[in-house]
């Protein structure tokens, strides 16, 4: 499959009153045609950022990406005029977003709201727009959708909105689907029908889907491929079968570690990761986990890892083996 | 809606009644009357024009007598007969020999041959030209204003249009018209320093009929000064409105589906930030078009601005009571008109 995306080394920084936040400390991922990455961690890790930078939608002032690439079928993104990133944005590469209750216009009906990129970057005139994006309403499973064209918002429920906003990102048949936190802010069975959704829509239309979460339950059924964010760093990546069966860094662990299972003994006390996350004011010189890990050496407070192959296309950056104890050489 | 419309106007005859006892208790519970002056009138004199305005009976039964005036209905056998103790506001015409007349607010006891009524007719109507025009300086100057100085957030535009508004609030009309009217008038010799171009008859009512050079001479400057204050509430206000809504989820929605930065603001966004701007328009729209007693003053233009204050120095009751009223009446409608704003601007707010 070819290279959809690459994103290298990407660094974004905010310039706050108290110094500079250190957010995305040189990311690098890539995703193929057709794939699912999904990119998990804590609250404030860097996840959206990540993805926001790519696009240029993070707020500047105080955001600015000071490094990296983002290719995008071969032309980098953060180098692009402003019109030409205007033009992939909602027809290439689309976002859904976490919170559907504040991320709909409010004063708009759906019809206006949803018809827009085709408006936009197919040119359709808005009444040939509305019957796309009746159709579209109709795929996402929104019952009589001709009908609630002219609804606004706030006569949806939140489920609703969500499979709407998902239709919005998906009309102009974008082959990047980036999906931020789409899950978090719904019910647990909402939850389910939403990711059931996707994955069907993935099979139909085929794109590629960056999936942002810090749910590991969510994303192990969605995912491809898999990347583990902390302190502003990928801190793990590989495939979703290797990562869940072999996980290899002390942060996915511990994360893995504090979630319930089926499959394991129902009375094993759920563990927690100690410490707090990182304050990202200072770009760390150690390890950024080296604080609160249970397996750390002199190495890590002298030197933050690379990612370093441990398996077959998995990469941790960890100098020590989790399994062995021993440190890497 | 229709039914908020028609509730909202109930309220009002109640709050205009309540406007009605409190300014009526008010001004006779504030000693002096009509008719003492510097050097006493002979006392049989006072008697008889009290006789004649019934300042003679009691209080109650002068409220109620003036309450069965404004308020209700009168049948009479014929119209405007120029009697100036039976001048309606409105006469409608049945047959040639009845007709039925309502809002009588009475005479002015400062003048034998004027009624209050003759000051809605012909003092209110430019009060109205000019405080409509004010409001229009104060929107087309302050919503732009506002805009560029919230999307420009710090730097020299914002600074530049936010001290134009600190301006427009701190330099009041007192000092702002006699500047214009040295610069414009006498200086510059481009306009008349003062009066005011329109004459009746008045479109509804209301309207300049002739909306020329002639009209606009006169009209500009006080439009101006007297609309640069309110301009300036206007542009803080869309300005802190607008930078609070550009922050919204929605608006990155907007621009993560690649909509133009302009029409970002101009679609998304701006509907959105109205809301508080409308909000202050009721009271606004109130206190200009009522009469605005330093700029007619400042700019000699005959509107009723100067009938809030004289007829309150002069006990002039009947004036005191009528552009009160007029006040109340006003602020209720601009409140509702608000209202009805509010519906259109934001779906999620419905009446019924």
């Amino acid at each position: 499959m070819a290279e959809l995306l690459k994103v290298q080394d990407l660094e974004t920084q905010f310039r706050v009153r108290e110094g500079i936040v250190h957010a995305v400390n040189g990311v690098s991922f890539s995703l193929k045609e057709g794939e699912t990455l999904g990119i998990v961690g804590e609250s404030g890790c860097g996840k959206s950022v990540t993805v926001m930078s790519m696009l240029r939608l993070i707020p500047s002032p105080p955001g600015k990406v000071v490094a990296g690439q983002a290719f995008y079928q071969g032309k980098d993104l953060l180098k692009m005029s402003d019109e030409e990133i205007r033009h992939v944005r909602g027809s290439q590469i689309s976002m859904v977003f976490q919170d559907p209750m504040t991320s709909f216009n409010p004063v708009l009906t759906i019809g206006r709201q949803v018809a827009e990129p085709l408006e936009i970057h197919q040119g359709m005139s808005r009444k040939q727009a509305y019957e796309r994006v009746a159709d579209m309403l109709e795929l996402v499973g929104i019952p009589k959708a001709k009908a609630r064209l002219n609804d606004y918002p706030h006569q949806f429920s939140g489920g609703m909105r969500q499979r709407v906003m998902i239709a919005m990102s998906l009309v102009c048949n974008p082959s990047v689907l980036i999906a931020d936190e789409p899950t978090t802010a719904l019910d647990v069975t909402i939850q389910a029908q939403i990711v059931e959704l996707v994955k069907e829509l993935r099979d139909k239309l085929g794109m590629a889907i960056i999936w942002i979460t810090h749910d590991l339950g969510v994303i192990a059924g969605l995912a491809d491929r898999m990347a583990v964010m902390y302190g502003g760093y990928i801190i793990e990546t590989a495939p979703v079968k290797s990562l869940y069966a072999n996980p290899t860094h002390p942060y996915t662990l511990g994360l893995l570690n504090s979630l319930p299972r089926l499959d394991t003994d129902q009375y094993r006390r759920l563990e927690s990761i100690d410490g707090l996350p990182p304050i990202l004011m200072d770009k760390p010189t150690s390890c950024p986990f080296a604080p609160r890990c249970t397996f750390v050496r002199e190495h890590c407070l002298q030197e933050n890892p690379p990612l370093l192959e441990t398996g077959p296309d998995h990469y941790a950056a960890c100098w020590v083996d989790t399994k062995t104890g021993r440190e890497r050489a | 809606m229709g039914r908020f419309i028609i509730r909202r106007l109930l309220y009002m005859v109640v709050v205009i009644l309540v406007v009605s006892f409190i300014t009526f208790g008010l001004m006779h519970a504030v000693p002096g009357g009509p008719f003492d002056a510097e050097k006493a009138l002979p006392p049989d004199i006072i008697k008889n024009l009290e006789k004649r305005y019934h300042l003679d009976e009691p209080l109650v039964m002068q409220y109620l007598r003036y309450l069965n005036a404004v308020f209700i209905p009168q049948f009479s056998s014929e119209g405007l007969t120029g009697d100036v103790e039976d001048d309606s506001l409105v006469n409608i015409k049945i047959t040639d020999t009845f007709w039925i007349k309502w809002m009588n607010f009475g005479p002015t006891f400062s003048s034998r041959s004027r009624t209050v009524n003759d000051i809605f007719r012909q003092q209110l109507p430019i009060s109205v030209q000019l405080g409509l025009n004010a409001l229009f300086v104060a929107l087309i100057l302050g919503i732009p204003l506002g805009i560029i100085s919230a999307l420009k957030q710090n730097t020299i535009f914002d600074y530049l249009s936010m001290s134009i508004a600190i301006f427009g609030v701190s330099v009041p009309v007192i000092v702002l018209g006699p500047l214009m009217i040295w610069i414009f008038a006498v200086t510059l010799k481009w306009v008349p320093a003062t009066g005011w171009g329109a004459q009746p008859p008045y479109v509804l009512g209301v309207f300049p009929s002739d909306l020329g050079w002639k009209y606009w001479e006169k009209a500009l400057m006080p439009s101006i000064a007297l609309g640069l204050g309110s301009s300036a509430i206007i542009a803080r206000l869309t300005r802190a409105s607008l930078l609070q809504v550009i922050r919204e989820d929605y608006i990155r929605t907007a621009r993560a589906k690649g909509v133009k930065e302009s029409m970002v603001i101009v679609r998304h966004a701006l509907k959105n930030s109205m809301i508080p701007v409308v909000t202050i328009l009721g009271p606004m729209i109130a206190a200009l078009v009522t009469g605005t007693f330093v700029t007619e003053l400042t700019f000699g233009i005959p509107g009723m601005g100067k009938y809030f204050v004289t007829s309150i120095t002069n006990r002039d009751y009947p004036v005191i009571m009528g552009t009160i009223l007029l006040y109340a009446v006003f602020l209720v409608v601009a409140n509702l008109l608000v209202d009805i704003m509010y519906a259109f601007l934001d779906p999620r707010i419905r009446y019924d």
